[in-house]
Formats: structure tokens, sequence, C-alpha cells
């Protein structure tokens, strides 16, 4: 990057079922959080970025950039705000967009944020909406909606490699327990593996407890350059790298459907780029939209072995205390998936772990990682953070 | 004693089909579906039974061997969701049949699974203004659930009816609070066959918010604790809801069992809390304290706190003996019954 890049606030709603909340209300809320957390005034910001999967088609609202401008206040500061859309994914790269912003010297105060409104909508069209992110054409008309495609994937990996039913439900059981102690969290209470095994089938061998909920929710962050950060606080926290890749928006037309490429892409850069390897980080926040989802990211993330990553999660490997913990703050299956807010609420969540005030801490946590996908893997955004100024 | 119930009838059609017979032939897992909605069965109405004859049934039953009959019932209120005609009162129908016409008023309500709680509030009403000696308020309802949709698993047919007044009381109202919003969690437009509903948006911010509002609300301005009550009732779409209600407010299965009848035979609408009530009074003891709370959709609750006096012996009814002896259905006939299949 030309210059690093730091992250001096963060803020976010509660995620779960905000029935008297709106969309702009969600935003405003955690904008201020974050500005109050950096204590960054309006008037100092350069730029925004928003993330946003579908308001279009979930509250009938388009051009939300100007809208979260406006609503913030800063539409009369004439900030420029852009919507950044990549499915589920939004969030993360607007979080991107933020710091290459920033790295660039086009700005020096930059807001990433993050907000989806989903439960005005009743199940069947939020299905459809959250379709939208998988190929339309060739997947979704023929059946294959995001759960469908997981399904598959996760078949295929049990198939190949061994990975059993229980393994799966122990990514939902981990996560659940992480997020007793995340008052942001939509699930604070803890499941059983046999709980999450007697919950209907979404798309066999999926059940409802393997998916993340519809959420509505919002996360900002406050990015500055790295040399100022400590004019604006104590505790920065560095964005070592930030990466992105693609990959077929269908499934079917993989290299492997047991592997997202395009994360594995994104975090080879990433961890080139931050000079660190996955022995190094200390924890991760992963994009576990369904269970199955956080088997492969544990795998192309490089913390475990491929085939691996079930028996990596169903032996502690990836719980707090274990050897890389992973969604410490109870993921996308217990915070709850408000599809452009998640990948920037992952950064608020690695940030209060490298400031050592997350509400289930990492001991010492000095690396962290977030990983954030895109429908069944299309766009992977890969972070690396840490809690020192890199060399 | 002060006005309250003077006697009461429950009628529930025989007629069963159980979850998993549903589930069959939708393709769904009855286990889990009995799991999420803690329902074991549902009642079927016969293929000529409607509203108005459920009413009329629970109306002759609530006055048999009681003090009261036709001729001293100066209002019928009937609640319902399903009333037969669009136009015309369902509550003349009942009028007619237990002889209290023409020397009455009476009207049809509608306010989703409470409009018979109003009913009856707006009889409590009349009684104690003087203007009546007794009403009677039914909710009854032949409930309608679209073929797949999640509401076919609960949607049943059953009916209460209860005659209101200040004399031969066998149970006293201390008092009813109502807690009202406009809340859109379930709705069935002019014309349209089967209701909508918003999901999830049916539980916290519906059913529990208001049964909680009235709820809350009754008992401070009674200065009284759950464990002031023998028995409580609530609104039973299903299983779970009333058991999550009552023990989010403090009260325990054992005070809540004898008026869960949603387990065997489903979300009867309008006259499911009614029925509960029902069970409940079947059971009462000469001083025991009941708290019985109604849900609507659209949305409101009305709570009631009640006192069994001397003479509920007599006016009990046996509504849960009657469930002994029923008829389980296929789906096939199920449909036939609904008419949800037709002969051309």
């Amino acid at each position: 990057m030309l210059r690093d890049v730091a992250i001096v606030g963060v803020g976010q709603t509660s995620f779960g079922e905000h029935w008297e909340r709106s969309f702009r209300d969600l935003f405003v809320t955690a904008g201020v959080r974050a500005l109050e957390d950096a204590g960054v005034g309006g008037d100092e910001i350069d730029a925004m970025y928003g993330g946003n999967m579908s308001a279009g088609q979930f509250i009938n609202q388009e051009h939300v950039a100007a809208l979260i401008a406006d609503y913030a206040g800063l539409a009369s500061e004439r900030v420029p705000a852009t919507r950044v859309e990549a499915a589920d994914a939004s969030g993360g790269l607007a979080f991107r967009q933020s710091v290459l912003d920033v790295a660039s010297g086009a700005s020096d105060v930059v807001v990433a944020s993050g907000v989806e409104k989903m439960t005005d909508l009743g199940s069947e069209e939020t299905n459809d909406a959250l379709a939208g992110s998988a190929d339309r054409e060739w997947e979704v008309f023929g059946g294959g909606n995001v759960a469908a495609l997981y399904a598959l994937m996760a078949r295929a990996h049990m198939d190949r490699y061994g990975t059993t039913r229980r393994e799966l439900s122990e990514v939902a059981v981990k996560n659940h327990q992480n997020a007793t102690e995340n008052e942001y969290a939509q699930y604070r209470n803890e499941v059983s593996a046999e709980v999450v095994e007697s919950t209907p089938y979404v798309a066999e061998p999926l059940r409802a407890f393997d998916c993340s909920p519809a959420s509505d929710g919002a996360a900002a962050v406050v990015v500055v350059p790295a040399e100022t950060a400590t004019e604006y606080v104590d505790d920065p926290v560095y964005v070592e790298a930030t990466e992105q890749a693609s990959d077929s928006l269908t499934v079917h037309d993989r290299r492997d459907v047991t592997t997202l490429d395009a994360t594995r892409k994104a975090a080879e850069r990433a961890y080139d780029e931050a000079g660190v390897t996955p022995g190094d980080v200390d924890l991760a926040e992963v994009h576990d939209s369904y269970t199955v989802a956080e088997v492969l990211a544990v795998e192309d993330l490089g913390f475990a072995e491929k085939g691996e990553g079930g028996e990596f999660i169903a032996e502690g490997c990836g719980s707090v205390g274990g050897e890389t913990p992973t969604n410490p703050s109870g993921g996308l299956k217990a915070c709850g998936h408000p599809l452009g807010a998640t990948g920037v609420r992952q950064v608020v969540d690695a940030t209060r772990q490298l400031r050592g005030e997350a509400g289930t801490q990492v001991e010492d946590a000095s690396v962290a990682v977030t990983q954030n996908v895109g429908g069944t893997g299309g766009t992977a955004v890969v972070n690396v953070l840490s809690d020192r100024r890199s060399a | 004693m002060g006005a309250g119930i003077v006697s009461y009838g429950g009628y529930v059609p025989r007629y069963r089909i159980r979850t998993e017979e549903i589930a069959r032939v939708w393709g769904d897992d009855a286990d889990a579906i009995k799991g999420g909605l803690r329902v074991e069965s549902k009642s079927v109405p016969d293929e000529d039974e409607d509203t108005a004859t459920i009413s009329v049934e629970a109306a002759r039953r609530a006055l048999e061997g009681a003090s009261v009959d036709g001729d001293d019932i100066g209002a019928i209120y009937v609640g319902s969701e399903s009333h037969p005609y669009a136009v015309k009162p369902t509550a003349t129908i009942v009028g007619a049949a237990v002889g209290a016409t023409p020397l009455m008023t009476a009207a049809d309500m509608e306010f989703a699974c409470k409009a018979g709680t109003a009913g009856v509030q707006a009889a409590l009403g009349l009684v104690e203004a003087g203007r009546i000696d007794n009403g009677m308020a039914i909710g009854a309802d032949v409930s309608q659930g679209a073929p797949g949709d999640a509401l076919e698993y609960s949607a049943a047919a059953g009916g209460a009816a209860f005659v209101v007044g200040d004399e031969d009381v066998v149970a006293e109202v201390e008092d009813t609070v109502s807690y009202t919003s406009d809340t859109p969690d379930f709705w069935r437009r002019e014309g349209e066959r089967y209701p909508q509903h918003g999901e999830r948006f049916t539980g916290k911010p519906a059913y529990f918010k208001h049964t909680e509002g009235a709820s809350n609300e009754l008992l401070e301005r009674l200065d009284a604790e759950p464990d002031d009550y023998d028995h409580a009732v609530f609104h039973q779409p299903n299983g779970k809801f009333p058991a999550r209600v009552a023990e989010s407010l403090g009260f325990s299965e054992k005070q809540y069992a004898t008026g869960l009848l949603a387990p065997e035979i489903g979300n009867t609408y309008s006259g499911a809390s009614l029925l509960g009530l029902v069970a409940t009074l079947d059971e009462a003891e000469v001083g025991e304290r009941i708290f019985f709370a109604s849900f609507g959709s659209g949305a409101g609750s009305d709570a009631f706190s009640l006192v069994v006096g001397d003479g509920i012996e007599e006016r009990r009814t046996g509504l849960c003996e009657t469930f002994e002896d029923v008829e389980h259905l296929d789906y096939a006939r199920y449909a036939k019954h609904k008419g949800k299949i037709q002969e051309e």
C-alpha cells in the first residue's frame, strides 16, 4: 500500500429482528457509535463507503449511499458517499475501498459502513433476494438457491473427505457458545449438537440451525493514515493487508466445489502482503453463512489441511483457547447476518479482540484475520489486522 | 359478587387430523414441526359445520341446565374471522336458535382471534351499566390455512359461549384490561380465501408484546402476582406460544396446563382462549382465581382476572371428555371436509 492505514473507531447496532427500527435508523446509530469511538467529528470526514446488498429488494430503496450521507448529516458537508455491492461481501468490500482510499492519499478520514434491513419481507421474498447472489440463469432458475448450493458443497465435502454431520453441528455449537458473551449478538443462547440436528432440513444435509439467520443491523469503522492514528486514539488497530479475489459465480464452473478459490487467493495475497503465515494468526472472523462455510474457511485460510476442517473445529482447534479461534464473536450463525453489514461487523469484532475488549476474548491477540464471502464464493475479501505498526 | 360468568359451554367438532398426516402430504418433517409448534393434532369441522353451527352448539351447551334461558338474554355477540356471511349476522342465527329473539341486540364481531373476548367485555359493560340482565358472547371459528402453509398445521375448528350477568354468577370478573395497537401481523383481505401472515413478526412484536402488555397492566392494577392465581389461560395459536408467554410472565406449567388445549385440538382462533377457559372452569374449585388473556392479530389482548364462586359444580360441562370420542381423518377426507376439494 502507498501508505499504511489504521482503524481508530468502531461501532455497531445489535444484530437481530429490529421490527421497530428503520434502515436509516440502523446505519445512523452504528455510524455515530464509530465516530464517537474515534473522537472524530462529521466535518473531518473526507469520504464514506457503504456496503449494502439489496436495499432495493428488501425496502425498495436504492441510492442508499446518498441516503446514508444525508441521514448522517454529511450531505450538507458535500462528503462523497459510495455504495459498494458484492452480495454479502459488500461490507468487507466497503471496508477495503475505504482503506484503499486512505492508502492512496486521496482521503485522510474515511468511514466504512455496512447495513441491511431484512425483516420487512417474508421468507419467500427474502430467499429470493438472497438467491440474487447466485447465478440467476444457471443456478437459481433450476432451484439452486444459496442454501442448496452450500448443501451441494457440504455433500461433496462429506463424500470426499469423510466430514460428518456432527462436525457441521459443532460449528453452530461453538459459535453459539462464543456469542453468549457478545452483547450485540442476535442469539446469545447455547445450543447442543442434538438440537441443531433436530431442526428442519433447509437443504439436506443442512438444517435450520446450520444457517445464519435473516437479521437487521449496521456496523461502521473509521480509518485514517497509520502515521496519524495515535492522534485519535491510544490503541489503533493497523490494517496489514486488505485483499480481494473473484471466482466463477456458478458453483459448477469452479475448479473444485469443496474449495473457495476466491478465499484461497485473497488469503494468499493478504498473508504475503502482511508478511505473516496462517500460523501467526491469533484469531479469525470467518464467513459462516452456513456451518459448512466455516469448515471450508478454516481450510482455505490455511488453518487446517484441505479435508480436515470439520475435524479441526470438532476437536476444539477453532475454539477460544484452541490453535486458531474462529468466530469468537459468534460468527454469522449467532451474531446474525445482515448481509451488507457483516463484513464491517467482522472488522469491528476483530478490532475489539486486538484492543482486548471483546466479550469472548482471545488471550494476547495481536494478529487477526477477517474473511467475508459473497454468496457461494464469487467474491472473497480477506483482511489482516494487527495491534502494532507493521515493520 | 359482582358481574361475571353465569354459565358457559364449549364445542369442538369430533374430527381430527394428525400433524404426521399433513406432513406426509407436503413432505415435511413431522417431528420437527411438532417440536416447533407443539401441536400433535387439530380439530376439523364436519362437511356441513361452519361458524354458525358451532356457535349454536356452544350456545346451547352454555344454556343447558343454566339458571337463564334464551328469553333472559339481552345481547348476543359472535366473534369470528370465518363468519359464513360477509353481510348478515351470525349472531341473529344464534339468537333465533336459542330463543333469544326478538327483544335483544345482536352483532358480529371481528378482531382476529380475540373477537370473542371483545364480545365478553361488551356484554359485561351492558350488564354493569344495567342495560341488560344477561348477555352472551361467543368466539367461534372454522379457521382457514392455505394448503401447504405453516398455518395448515394448526388452523382448527371450535367455539365457546359465555353468558355474562350479575345474578347467579359462578366466576366473578374482578377486572379486565385491553392492550391494543395497529400491528399488521396477520390479515385476510375482502374476498380472499386464506389469511396471510408476517411469519416471525406474528411472535415477539405481536402475540408476546400485546399479551404481556395487557397481562402486566392487569396484574399491576390489581396489585397481584402470578403466584396469586391457581390457573392461567392464554390464547393458543400453537402449543408453544402460550407456554412461553406464561413462563415469561411468571406463571408455571401447573397453572396453565389445564387450559392448554392447542396440542390436542390446534388453534380454534376466536374459540381458542375461550375454550381454554371452559376447560379450566370445568376443573376449578370455589374460591380459586383464574388469570385469562386472549390475543387477536391486528393486534390486541384482553386480560381478565376471575374468581370462581359457588355454583360452579352445577355449571361444569365436561368439555375435555368429549375429546375422547374422536375420529382421525386422512388428508383426502380432511380436504373434502374443509372444502379444499369439491364435487364438480
